[in-house]
């Protein structure tokens, strides 16, 4: 029989404990608008089934680096990044790149719900047809009740998945959006602001939903909320200014910062 | 602190605890040199009076604890807001209990009226009394100031009270002995002596907290102590 010794079973612990794997490396991270400067040479890493929020005053360049994550900068005239960006490795922004491609493995949901004009059924099943993901109608189903439950939604809309997606709720328009975003089985994604229209009742829906979601998928979230910030994600990263102040366990930003930045901003002080 | 909130009423909310807080730590002073004199000198009325005053401290320790609910609901503070609220009500509640502890030492004063205290030992009890006093004052300033070093010195010094509330055990167990008659007041005494000690046990818990408080970590490593009354035996007496 083979037996490791204590100190072997511990290191090994060890190991796993703190063997971080990420999911996307930002390195040298620099955006300009033009002539202006948004980012200054931000290096952040997104760690994977992890939550990471975004947090930083307006125009600090927090959304700004989420764009870039699935370059939605490039949609932007004038927007030039800088720097590398890689998803599992792979530079994201190398020519060889399908963006399609990638936007379909690292999501998105906007700060306003933006369900299309067409039925629940279709909002859903969009995505995964121009990716060509179902063969036929069975395992098309299957994908939209799949990704509806997976947003928390399937139980109020089962009965009614031919009526317009605009006919729902605020909170459930959301949840839709997110549903629309599981649907082709992304690995990130990324949520610029996702509660800032809804009421307290659809925040925590959704707030419970990003909870459940980190188990099969990597978050990165950009909140204006300090205390959602803080209940939703396990790292905080805080930009201020166009740069990255200090990135760390959320746990630690919120009690015990090591910026004074960071601090007077959490705590809503000017300094 | 070097900033100010940009809602300026959070400020308030703050500068309202820190200040009901001084105002303990000056009443709770206040009741316990107060008591000690009352029981040197045996002065029933003084004694009196400190029974009557602690009503001051509860009442101040319930406000303090209802604004911080609130203040908490309101603001939901993070990071040192959060501490100092947390520290105000942990303060609050040593204060409250140092009163407690003046208000017994003062409530026996009328049992050991008349019993004739030896004038050493009410020397000793005033020591003691003066110790756990500066101890209490210093801190006090400490939470004023927030020095860090200041505060650990404080929590450095707790066992020179120990090692004096150690002899004054010693020597009311003496007086015990030589006469029965003793053993009633004495018993009062070891019991005043043991109040003042135990004050001294609650400045220095304030001076962790407002360590943690400054700085988010508790104080590294135990605390000195110099008590060793819990392993102390009479002799047998001679035959």
């Amino acid at each position: 029989m083979n037996i490791l010794s204590e100190a072997a079973v511990e290191k090994a612990l060890d190991k796993k404990m703190n063997d971080v794997s990420y999911k996307m490396i930002g390195q040298d991270v620099s955006v300009y608008y033009g002539d202006k400067r948004a980012l200054y040479d931000v290096n952040l890493n997104v760690r994977e089934n992890t939550v990471t929020a975004l947090i930083g005053p307006s125009g600090c360049g927090k959304s700004t680096f989420l764009r870039t994550l699935n370059r939605m900068n490039d949609t932007i005239d004038g927007c030039r990044v800088t720097g590398r960006i890689a998803l599992d490795g792979d530079d994201i922004y190398d020519p060889s790149i399908d963006v399609v491609e990638l936007r379909a493995r690292v999501g998105m949901v906007f700060q306003k719900p933006n369900p299309f004009p067409k039925s629940i059924y279709e909002n859903v099943a969009y995505g995964p047809r121009i990716h060509g993901l179902a063969r036929g109608k069975t395992e098309m189903d299957a994908i939209v009740e799949k990704s509806l439950q997976r947003a928390g939604l399937w139980n109020e809309v089962k009965d009614r998945l031919q009526e317009s997606g605009t006919g729902l709720s605020g909170g459930q328009q959301q949840r839709l959006c997110i549903a629309r975003a599981v649907a082709v089985s992304p690995e990130v994604i990324l949520m610029d602001e996702p509660c800032s229209a809804l009421d307290p009742i659809a925040t925590a829906r959704v707030e419970e939903l990003i909870h459940e979601l980190r188990a099969n998928f990597t978050i990165v979230i950009v909140t204006h909320s300090m205390q959602q910030a803080a209940r939703v994600s396990q790292r905080t990263a805080m930009f201020h200014l166009g740069n990255l102040v200090e990135e760390n366990d959320t746990d630690k930003i919120f009690t015990n910062p090591d910026d004074q930045r960071t601090q007077d901003y959490i705590m809503g002080r000017f300094g | 602190m070097s900033s100010t909130h940009i809602v300026s009423i959070y400020d308030e909310e703050l500068k309202y605890l820190t200040r009901r807080i001084s105002e303990m730590g000056g009443t709770a002073e206040q009741m316990v040199a107060d008591a000690v004199r009352a029981l040197v000198t045996t002065d029933g009325a003084l004694a009196q009076k400190v029974i009557s005053e602690d009503v001051v401290l509860d009442n101040a320790e319930r406000q303090i604890n209802e604004k911080a609910v609130l203040t908490i609901t309101k603001r939901q503070p993070v990071s040192s807001d959060l501490r100092e609220i947390l520290g105000a009500v942990r303060i609050a509640a040593e204060l409250e209990r140092v009163g407690d502890l003046g208000k017994n030492t003062a409530k026996r004063v009328i049992a050991v009226q008349g019993s004739g205290m030896p004038r050493k030992l009410a020397r000793g009890l005033e020591h003691l009394a003066e110790l756990a006093l500066m101890q209490l004052k210093e801190v006090l300033d400490v939470y004023a100031t927030r020095s860090i070093e200041k505060a650990k010195a404080i929590r450095e010094r707790d066992d020179e009270i120990d090692a004096i509330y150690t002899s004054l055990f010693r020597e009311l167990l003496t007086y015990m002995m030589e006469d029965p008659r003793n053993i009633t007041p004495c018993t009062h005494l070891l019991f005043c002596a043991k109040n003042i000690e135990r004050i001294g046990d609650h400045a220095t818990n304030i001076a962790e907290t407002i360590y943690f408080m400054a700085t988010g970590a508790q104080p590294e490593g135990e605390r000195p102590k110099d008590d060793n009354t819990a392993s102390l035996v009479a002799a047998e007496p001679s035959a």
